[in-house]
């Protein structure tokens, strides 16, 4: 594939004539999506209520991408990720009650009550984080990808960022080293349109994102990030090449973010239209769609997983009340690994 | 023993601790066929090969980032910086990433990574002659080691390469020809603890890195004008072991901090805080503090001679600080 060639929808929700996807994946993806939009859901409201401090940013509008990526990843393949990070780590079926808990700043959390909404973590699982400092984690992805290669491992790094994170150094740096190296790492270009605020147009000399590859000459892809199918099949086909020998791969998934950059975004900087017209194309109203017309569940059973994922959330929400805030005694804790 | 130099002295701890270890492996520019800029790996290349000794761009955030991240996963990466100076351009990856990583994610992550890199200077001009290792030991989460003789080096080093914890180890350029006494056989330094390097009853020097050795230089001039200078080298800035400083200062009652960085929010400070507040009755004066001029580095050599302490200014305070 030449380097700066999208690749082909083929099999994407409109254009396949049937959905190269089981059943039990169809409504697996269905119910990770309907997860995750009411897990930010309820931590929105949990925000407004001050349970939920500092930056809490949602993910609604996006979810597509994380559910289609994890599903093509192995459970074994290493992810790193920006800080809008919820869905990742929901994606990967890490327990709600513990995500949950950490955005409350508890000691039940993911990380103890010490990383918050956007350092969501959960190593067991090979998720190694969310990361804060835009386009920081990048040079992280291609060490933790050149730990795998020295090591002779077969998993790869999948890392997640915005458009935003391919505007500064650490993107060109990091990505030019996992080139010359032959790197096994994936790159999932979330492009929502807006870095915070400002449109993409107004900081970005190429707009196209995934043409950015071609500094490095590696292949890329562009998939409509509001289709789980296309996503899945990209983030597989580009994770099976770098597995197999083909170094770093990036995949540039066009989305839309439907909420603020984060809580009290007065968002001056797009219209009401504007985020109403891309409404209309919502992941989680795409796949149900696909599903029933597929016949791959009925609406019944749809429904009855989205009383089941409310209860989930619930369920988390409690958990995340009731879990008690860290011991005073664990605040020097961890600065250092003891020796 | 044997007198090896400071730099045989640091290529000794990392060709043995790669030898003892697979998973350790060194990234910086210009450290395999090159050799090492200042001909630190020099023969590794050809030892190791390509997969451990790896010549990276010049790009110092990708450096230190992949390293970061070669750790997290596995790997015991000795990640070399040319100089303290472009550790600059990966201060993000150091202070937000390497030092953070352990505790922002609750301990289950761990970063067992050694950034060396040396201060120096030698007509280099303003960007490529600073010292800058106040800036790292301002970081919690981050060991910060700074060894001024070959032994300590060796020593320290191996610990650093053996932690679980990030290490900056910090070289300089104008040590790595020093001889002194370094063992065969193998052995390890803790990191951490001060080390008196003269003993005296009249005055406290603290020192570490190239300073230390002005500051030996001048308790020499002085011990023959019958004025015992007690020299302590703290060899690791964070955490800082003042134990040793504060016994000496119970006996000399004054103490003198010699650094080679700015004064103004240095080591020195933080050090000459600890002193009074922790042995404030022990003191006959002010602690005092000596470091570079306050101004970027100039190139000319005359006006480069003039920025640092030396032999003579440091006896001269000392003689002021007894009078």
């Amino acid at each position: 594939m030449a380097p700066t060639s999208p690749l082909r929808l083929r099999d994407s929700v409109e254009d396949a004539p049937g959905i190269d996807a089981t059943a039990e994946e169809a409504v697996d993806w269905f119910r990770k999506m309907a997860l995750i939009r009411r897990f930010e859901e309820r931590a929105e409201e949990a925000y407004g209520r001050g349970k939920i401090g500092g930056f809490l940013h949602l993910y609604i509008g996006e979810e597509a991408i994380a559910v289609g990526a994890m599903a093509a990843l192995q459970p074994e393949d290493d992810v790193i990720t920006h800080y809008r990070d919820h869905g990742y780590v929901l994606a990967r079926g890490v327990d709600p009650k513990r995500a949950m808990a950490e955005l409350f700043g508890k000691a039940t959390g993911l990380s103890k009550g010490k990383g918050g909404s956007m350092h969501l973590a959960d190593v067991k699982r090979h998720l190694w984080g969310g990361y804060a400092i835009v386009g920081g984690h990048i040079p992280v992805a291609a060490g933790l990808a050149l730990a795998n290669q020295y090591r002779n491992l077969p998993q790869v790094v999948a890392c997640f960022f915005g458009e935003g994170a391919t505007n500064a150094g650490s993107f060109y740096s990091g990505l030019n080293l996992a080139a010359v190296w032959k790197l096994p790492l994936v790159s999932i270009v979330e492009n929502n349109r807006y870095g915070m605020g400002t449109a993409v147009e107004r900081a970005s000399a190429v707009c196209d994102v995934y043409r950015k590859a071609s500094a490095f000459d590696i292949p890329a892809a562009r998939v409509d990030g509001n289709d789980v199918l296309a996503v899945r099949n990209a983030v597989r086909r580009m994770a099976d090449r770098s597995r197999d020998g083909g170094g770093p791969q990036l995949i540039e998934a066009t989305t839309y973010r439907f909420r603020g950059h984060s809580m009290g975004d007065p968002q001056r900087y797009r219209t009401k239209e504007e985020v109403e017209e891309a409404k209309t194309r919502d992941p989680i109203a795409r796949w149900r769609h696909a599903v029933l017309e597929n016949d791959l569940a009925t609406e019944d059973e749809l429904r009855k997983i989205v009383d089941e994922v409310d209860a989930e959330v619930e369920e988390a929400v409690r958990f995340a009340e009731n879990s008690p805030a860290p011991d005073p005694g664990e605040l020097c804790n961890d600065v250092l690994v003891a020796e | 023993m044997a007198q090896k130099t400071y730099r045989d002295a640091v290529r000794e701890a990392l060709r043995e601790e790669m030898l003892r270890d697979e998973n350790v492996l060194i990234l910086g520019e210009e450290v395999g066929v090159w050799g090492g800029t200042y001909a630190v790996t020099r023969g590794f290349h050809g030892e190791f090969g390509d997969k451990r000794i790896r010549d990276t761009p010049i790009a110092e955030e990708a450096i230190v980032g992949a390293a970061v991240g070669a750790a997290m996963g596995g790997l015991r990466p000795v990640a070399e910086l040319m100089t303290i100076n472009f550790s600059l351009v990966a201060i993000d990856q150091i202070v937000n990433n390497a030092a953070k990583i352990h505790a922002m994610f609750g301990s289950q992550a761990r970063v067992p990574l050694v950034i060396r890199t040396p201060a120096g200077w030698g007509q280099l001009a303003a960007t490529h002659s600073q010292s800058l290792e106040s800036w790292f030991a301002h970081v919690p989460g981050l060991l910060v080691v700074m060894p001024s003789t070959p032994y300590d080096a060796k020593g320290l080093l191996k610990t650093a390469i053996r932690s679980d914890n990030p290490v900056m180890f910090i070289e300089h350029s104008r040590l790595y020809g020093v001889k002194g006494e370094v063992p065969d056989a193998e052995y390890t330094l803790p990191i951490g603890v001060s080390d008196v390097k003269r003993t005296g009853r009249d005055v406290t020097i603290v020192s570490w890195s190239r300073m230390l050795h002005v500051a030996l230089g001048a308790a020499e001039t002085l011990a023959k004008a019958g004025i015992e200078c007690e020299v302590i080298d703290l060899r690791t800035l964070r955490p800082l072991d003042l134990a040793p400083v504060y016994d000496s200062v119970e006996k000399t009652h004054r103490a003198l901090i010699v650094e080679e960085d700015w004064t103004t929010c240095g080591m020195g400070a933080e050090i000459a805080a600890r002193i009074g507040r922790d042995r404030f009755d022990s003191l006959d004066g002010p602690v005092e503090r000596m470091g570079q001029v306050e101004v970027p580095m100039p190139y000319a050599k005359n006006l480069e001679e003039l920025m640092f302490p030396d032999e003579v200014s440091v006896a001269e305070k000392v003689m002021k600080m007894v009078a």
